[in-house]
């Protein structure tokens, strides 16, 4: 029950934030680059919520970056998701050196700085929105792929993988058939995580000029362009903070709620 | 004093449903009693119950006298005085009942030093009279749990609760993860050390065979409540309640086979 | 069957004319993992068709090993394991539809995200026993033989609708027996298959093994260390102490009149109410 409620609570705070993005698509209150605002004007009137130093309308930039914080979590959880999961598999099917060898590249992935992969990409492409999801994508995958491969091995151990084996099942249709409806749930759970994390991770990476440039104004650019104002313009802070909370503490709970319906045992038998 | 008086004891669940039910009991100095069950009869709860060690969200009602301490609904750091002096528990699964990280000489040490105060040269010399109490030979003191087997293991998890001198000795499947050949060996050992030490003996256990050899009385448990009790003899040449006689027919039925080939 | 008792006569495998045929048999086997000593060493044992085959021993004694070695999952490092005569080929579909495992943890045996019905109604996809013939038609003979193969264990069809969380330990032991039974096999090797089963439930899976073996012709193959199990069900008796086979023959001559110390031992270790201390 309690369960249900905070899935429900989830969904409701993604929507929003969905929503607002597939808006921003469609229609926005002004053009993103449109400067004539006046600087600073506070919340109400012609701008609703008032404009940052640069004279442009705030509710806009936020709209916007809703689709940027959206579109790099997603995009950097399927990079994060595809890579980790396959190395995962490959590792967790491993046995001895081969095992060996792939846990160490994935502790060295894992040991390497996000930011400094983020600067490495950074260089070697140019700040991009692609370059964000790559680099949050490729930080993410060595995390997704050790737990895959935890997750694997212990399936491997039961014995009705084993019984799988004696029914002379081929071994993808093992894992297509048992390995990876076993691992899903608590996959699926991390990766809704990850997902929040992500949206911090453009956050950050956008705060230092790593993230994607304008006109694609993202959260965490908002955040760092408002800082100098903070105390006369407190709103330019305020708002893209709320709804990066919103953002995160929604996929959060929506991944526990996850974990509840993907378990047959969890779920109320008829 | 009575060792172990329990009174209308219940196991209740954070949800209200109780896993025990209105049990009640009392073990003499030196008297052996079996609770028999099978699994979720909630003979461990008991168990747990009696120490004052339920896990979180159960709870105790009724009373449980151990040594003379109510165990329900004392604080904790009250019980941790009457734990391991009025009673002690060797559980089921050794390999869990011993600390991975501590060699076994140590683990024992602790109590030793706890319950006698002993130090330096004489507490090695107590750990060391302490496994030779258990057939263990003095190499294992040096040993970590994982090292040695899992005979050995549950005869130092005995070592330890004994360690403590209990009044009362509980005993939760003790052999119920050995081999028949280690089973009886670690069966005995604990047959001759309640024996000689006077102490009573909790007895927790599925298997009838098993507790027709060592409690004089016997408590069956089905779903939380007591089924029967009685003198061992009794209970097994003529169960009055359907269970009970369910649960003897069945053992009879299995061993029936065995010793139709070897009487 | 030769016995080879204390004296340590090598107990032969192969099968001699006119006797029953073996079945399945290992012939010298050993095995060891890399750079690890050996679990087992030179082991024959033989299951004859019709005949029960325990493997009695304790644990890490090798009894599991020489199971896994007999269901083809490991290879020997040494000797035969020999199907029908001829040398287990991995992938052998005859092979993996004739003999068929049950284990011990009915909880770990039955994948918890499967309905019964496809647990129980994939050796039949996996080795291709459906015939041919429409989705549609091969999900209704599917069907129909999960519900054979439920109904031969005693559990209503509409099992199959459910997960293997919503049975008790007992049940699922059942639903692992019926997996093991739709592909109709003619051996069944159980490994510990009641161990882990309460004592009402442990003599009703032990009745229904014996029933079963008569019923479908099977031969079980138990790995047991509970030698009222092994009496029950099983003509013939393999003692394996450390990685060898130190006495087997049928169970009454084992059994009845044990040859080698280690026979001797178990049969005085094993808790009988017979002989109950508190009961004299």
């Amino acid at each position: 029950m309690r369960g249900r409620l905070t899935f429900t609570a989830g969904c409701v705070l993604v929507a929003a934030v969905l929503l607002v993005a597939a808006v921003s698509l469609v229609w926005l209150p002004y053009d993103p680059s449109d400067t004539t605002g006046g600087r600073l004007a506070p919340p109400g009137g012609e701008h609703l919520l008032g404009t940052d130093k640069l004279g442009r309308d705030l509710l806009t930039q936020l709209m916007v970056g809703a689709r940027i914080a959206l579109t790099v979590g997603i995009g950097s959880v399927l990079v994060g998701g595809l890579i980790g999961v396959t190395a995962g598999l490959l590792a967790g099917f491993a046995t001895r050196w081969l095992d060996d060898v792939l846990s160490a590249a994935l502790d060295i992935v894992i040991a390497f700085p996000t930011l400094l992969l983020a600067m490495l990409v950074v260089a070697a492409r140019e700040a991009s929105l692609g370059s964000a999801v790559l680099a949050i994508g490729l930080a993410m995958s060595g995390v997704v792929a050790r737990l895959t491969r935890v997750l694997v091995k212990q399936v491997l151990t039961q014995d009705y993988i084993t019984a799988s084996r004696t029914s002379g099942t081929s071994w993808p249709r093992v894992v297509a058939e048992h390995v990876l409806p076993n691992i899903a749930p608590t996959l699926l759970v991390n990766l809704a995580l990850q997902l929040g994390l992500a949206v911090l991770a453009e956050a950050a990476l956008s705060y230092l000029g790593l993230g994607p440039p304008p006109p694609n104004a993202s959260w965490g650019r908002l955040l760092q362009e408002a800082q100098a104002t903070v105390l006369t313009a407190p709103t330019g802070a305020i708002a893209p903070g709320v709804l990066l909370v919103v953002l995160v503490v929604g996929v959060n709970l929506v991944a526990d709620g996850l974990r509840d319906l993907a378990d047959p045992t969890r779920r109320r038998s008829r | 004093m009575t060792p172990l008086e329990v009174a209308g004891l219940s196991v209740r669940r954070a949800d209200g449903r109780d896993l025990v039910r209105d049990l009640s009991f009392s073990l003499a100095p030196g008297e052996r009693l079996g609770l028999i069950g099978e699994s979720g009869s909630g003979k461990s709860l008991t168990a747990l119950a009696v120490m004052g060690l339920l896990p979180a969200g159960m709870t105790a009602h009724g009373s449980v006298l151990l040594d003379g301490t109510q165990m329900v609904g004392t604080p904790d750091r009250k019980l941790n005085r009457v734990r391991g002096r009025a009673a002690a528990v060797v559980f089921q699964e050794p390999l869990t009942a011993l600390d991975p990280l501590m060699r076994v000489g140590r683990q024992l040490a602790w109590p030793i030093r706890r319950r006698r105060g002993l130090r330096g040269a004489a507490l090695r010399a107590a750990v060391q009279d302490a496994l030779a109490e258990v057939r263990l030979p003095e190499r294992v003191a040096a040993a970590y749990p994982h090292e040695i087997s899992g005979g050995q293991r549950q005869r130092a998890a005995i070592a330890m609760a004994l360690a403590c001198e209990p009044a009362v000795l509980i005993a939760d499947e003790p052999t119920t993860a050995l081999d028949v050949t280690v089973q009886s060996e670690v069966l005995a050992l604990l047959d001759g050390l309640v024996a000689g030490r006077g102490m009573a003996l909790l007895f927790i256990t599925h298997d009838l065979a098993v507790v027709a050899d060592v409690a004089d009385r016997v408590v069956v448990l089905k779903d939380g409540s007591m089924v029967e009790s009685g003198r061992t003899r009794d209970i097994v040449r003529e169960p009055r309640h359907a269970y009970t006689r369910s649960l003897v027919d069945s053992a009879w039925a299995l061993e029936g086979e065995l010793d139709r080939l070897a009487p | 069957m030769t016995r080879a008792g204390a004296g340590g006569r090598a107990p032969s495998a192969g099968p001699t004319s006119g006797a029953p045929p073996a079945v399945l048999a290992a012939h010298e086997v050993g095995f060891a993992y890399r750079g690890g000593r050996p679990v087992l060493e030179d082991v024959s044992v033989t299951v004859t068709a019709g005949r029960g085959l325990a493997l009695v021993g304790e644990s890490g004694a090798g009894k599991t090993t020489l199971l896994r070695l007999l269901l083809g999952l490991d290879r020997p490092t040494s000797g035969r394991v020999l199907f029908d005569g001829a040398a287990v080929a991995p992938g052998d579909r005859a092979f993996r539809r004739a003999v068929q495992p049950v284990f011990q943890d009915p909880y770990s045996s039955l994948d918890p995200r499967r309905r019964v019905g496809r647990i129980v109604s994939e050796p039949l996809r996996s080795l291709g026993l459906l015939a041919p013939g429409s989705r549609a038609e091969r999900r209704d003979e599917a069907g129909r033989r999960v519900a054979e193969a439920l109904a031969s264990v005693g559990l209503p069809p509409d099992a199959a609708r459910r997960y293997p969380h919503e049975f008790s330990g007992g049940q699922r032991q059942r639903i692992a027996i019926a997996r093991a039974v739709v592909s109709r096999p003619r051996v069944l090797l159980a490994d510990e298959p009641v161990s882990a089963l309460d004592v009402t439930t442990r003599i009703r899976v032990v009745e229904l093994l014996g029933r079963l073996a008569e019923s479908h012709g099977l031969t079980v193959v138990v790995v047991s260390h509970d030698l009222s199990v092994v009496a029950a069900l099983c003509a013939d008796t393999a003692i394996i102490e450390r990685g060898r086979v130190v006495e087997q023959g049928p169970t009454a001559d084992v059994l009845g009149s044990p040859a080698h110390p280690y026979t001797r031992k178990l049969l005085e270790s094993v808790p009988r109410l017979s002989r109950a201390a508190r009961l004299r």
